[in-house]
């Protein structure tokens, strides 16, 4: 996996509740931490379009898919156990190797 | 087509199409509200939701979503198939199907909310024109979040989505079961007291057998059913047993009469059977009571009735070679599709699901006569206390539906003594009750038959002799001797005992005749000759008169020449006489 891959990340959330904000922070820090300038982040408002929640099939909020690089991945939650998070990502075990 | 048998549509309830249920309820479930159904694994949950779903888009034009956390829709449709709900055609305009099964990929970091699901249901349901909604399995997507605050914020999310939404809402849960650790209990426990409907389905084996039943544990602003009702998962999907409620019609009762199949048995009832009276036969092990029911389903076939034979003893084509062996003959009526044959030794189950079954199959034969061989089965399936209200109930459906049931019952060697009543004490529900017996004496065992009760018709008290041959099935009276009743071989030793004095007495008055004859004859005989002598004498008599006559006047004239030669005189009157 190259350091230049660009990871490619859609948050759905729901409106400004407490659990989507916390999960744009997280996704927010983890990008700034881990993946600096490597990122691209869609946020998607699952109230103001919900019709894209049904055809995407999101149905617990907050959601964060990985787009791209594949395999694409669902990560459920407020992000908060950066760990696990990381670990999805597949980034982990490169930043151990590095 | 069942909807109609509800007797009026509760603005403020929202019908379930589930037979049984909707009357326990007074009306299905609350309209606008929410709904919690609790049961163990393969109670039933997903069923009686998607039958609630279904019945709301076919029949009310109520189009309904079905939240699918557990199974994947195409599988719930798949095993929905069975169930001639049409899913697929309704699936297009009234019926969605959302699959939210978590993924098993699914990666789980931080609290979550249902919010983006219900915010997309909103729109779906806003499209949709959906009045009904379902979540089936809400169990599986709350046991993802981390504890039992999130749990229970996330239900109360829910509820309140729930009542903005205005859908008439059932959320399905697991209970007991697997997973039964206090933490995942308390979230439905909480549930329990926000919802305004909780139902709570039951999966039991008692003695081995399985047995559902479903029970309404709470109605806010309604009355309803409060105790267990047993269900079965059938052809239509869910079919809850109801005893008859208070305030339903009675069924119409007719005069008109049935052939029990064996003409002295209509003499003795008077008639025959009532039209849509329950009759119940009871007797020993072999008294024939399987031969008698045939008879019945015979006579009923011959009418052109249609008839349903329900054995647990033997499979339908053995039943109809017994029975052709005492001149039944059910097979043409069988091949015809007149009469359908059941063998009920294939369904298993308890009391309540053959009951079910047989209704079932009942209603889709439309059968007009049922014979039930024998019903003291039910008895055995599970304890005796639910099979004597699966028997009290199959009268009373019978009754309704205006069929004719006969039903036999085992009674058992060892309690023959007190013939009192069946274990299923149905002989107190039955309208006619028939007890075959059996007679052993001089080394036979003859099959004595009488009429224990006949409600509403005048009925013979005699027992009467029961025999089976090629030709059929007749009675034959009873020769009492002596205080005794004579049956079998020793009857027809006293009936041709009896002939042959006749045939003695006959011979004997025709010889009497013939010697009568004979005497006649000859004192016919006797007369024409004393005839013809009496005649011979009167001749003879005559003749003598007419000689003496003759003679004497010869006399006279000679008397009178001499006279007159001696010139003797003549007297004056005789000169007189002369002259003229």
């Amino acid at each position: 996996m190259s350091r230049n891959l660009k990871f490619m990340f859609r948050l759905y959330v729901a409106g400004d509740t407490q659990n989507s904000a916390q999960a744009r922070t997280n996704l927010a820090v983890i990008c700034r931490d881990h993946l600096p300038k490597q990122h691209e982040i869609e946020i998607v408002d699952v109230l103001k379009e919900p019709q894209r929640a049904l055809t995407d099939g999101i149905f617990m909020t907050p959601t964060l898919v990985k787009v791209g690089p594949a395999p694409a991945q669902k990560i459920v939650g407020t992000l908060n156990q950066t760990e696990t998070v990381l670990h999805a990502l597949g980034l982990r075990m490169e930043i151990v190797a590095a | 087509m069942k909807a109609k048998k509800i007797p009026a549509t509760n603005p403020s309830k929202a019908l379930t199409g589930i037979e049984g249920f909707d009357e326990i309820t007074h009306g299905g479930l609350p309209r606008g509200r929410t709904t919690l159904l609790e049961g163990g694994p393969g109670s039933g949950k997903t069923l009686f939701a998607l039958r609630f779903l279904v019945h709301g888009a076919q029949d009310h034009d109520e189009p309904g979503i079905f939240v699918a956390f557990e199974e994947t829709s195409s599988r719930i449709v798949a095993n929905a198939e069975t169930f001639n709900w049409n899913l697929a055609e309704l699936q297009r305009k009234k019926l969605f199907f959302l699959d939210a099964q978590p993924t098993p990929d699914l990666i789980q970091s931080g609290n979550f909310d249902l919010g983006g699901m219900l915010a997309a249901l909103g729109a779906q349901a806003k499209a949709l024109g959906a009045r009904r909604i379902v979540f089936d399995a809400i169990d599986i997507v709350l046991a993802l979040l981390p504890d039992a605050a999130a749990k229970r914020r996330e239900i109360y999310r829910l509820h309140e989505w729930l009542l903005a939404s205005k859908l008439t809402g059932l959320i399905t849960a697991k209970s007991g079961g697997e997973d039964a650790s206090l933490g995942s209990q308390q979230p439905f426990g909480f549930m329990q007291f926000m919802v305004d409907c909780s139902v709570v389905l039951n999966h039991t084996v008692e003695l081995g057998v399985s047995q559902r039943n479903l029970r309404v544990q709470k109605y806010r602003g309604s009355n309803f059913d409060e105790n267990e009702a047993p269900f079965v998962i059938g052809k239509n999907g869910f079919d809850v047993a109801i005893s008859r409620m208070l305030g339903r019609q009675d069924t119409k009762v007719t005069n008109e009469r049935v052939t029990s199949g064996v003409a002295r048995l209509d003499t003795m009832l008077g008639g025959g059977y009532y039209r849509g009276a329950s009759v119940l036969i009871t007797g020993f092990p072999g008294t024939a009571k399987t031969t008698l029911s045939g008879a019945f389903a015979e006579a009923a076939c011959k009418r052109g009735e249609r008839t349903m034979f329900v054995g647990f003893d033997s499979d339908g084509s053995e039943v109809i070679r017994n029975l052709s062996s005492v001149g039944i003959r059910l097979d043409r009526y069988a091949k015809s599709g007149l009469l359908s044959m059941i063998s009920a030794r294939s369904i298993t189950g308890s009391a309540e699901t053959l009951l079910v079954r047989i209704k079932a199959l009942a209603r889709e034969h439309q059968a007009r006569c049922l014979v039930i061989d024998p019903i003291s089965t039910l008895s055995k399936a599970g304890n005796e206390l639910t099979a004597h209200g699966v028997a009290e109930r199959l009268i009373d459906w019978s009754k309704s539906d205006g069929i004719t049931l006969v039903c036999t019952s085992l009674l058992d060697e060892m309690d023959g003594q007190s013939k009192s009543g069946t274990p299923l004490q149905i002989s107190t529900l039955a309208d006619t009750w028939i007890h075959l017996n059996y007679l052993v004496q001089a080394g036979e065992r003859n099959r004595g038959l009488s009429i224990v009760k006949s409600r509403g018709t005048a009925h013979s008290n005699q027992v009467r002799e029961l025999i089976l041959s090629d030709a059929g099935v007749t009675l034959a009276d009873i020769y009492t001797a002596g205080g005794e009743v004579l049956m079998g071989a020793l009857r027809w030793e006293k009936e041709s005992a009896e002939r042959v004095a006749n045939e003695v007495a006959e011979v004997a008055g025709k010889l009497k005749l013939v010697t009568l004859d004979a005497e006649e004859a000859v004192l016919e005989v006797r007369a024409k000759s004393l005839q013809t002598e009496l005649v011979a004498k009167q001749v003879e008599k005559t003749l003598l008169a007419r000689t003496t006559a003759s003679r004497q006047g010869a006399l006279s004239r000679g008397r009178i020449r001499m006279q007159q030669l001696r010139g003797g005189d003549v007297p004056i009157a005789e000169a007189k006489r002369r002259k003229k």
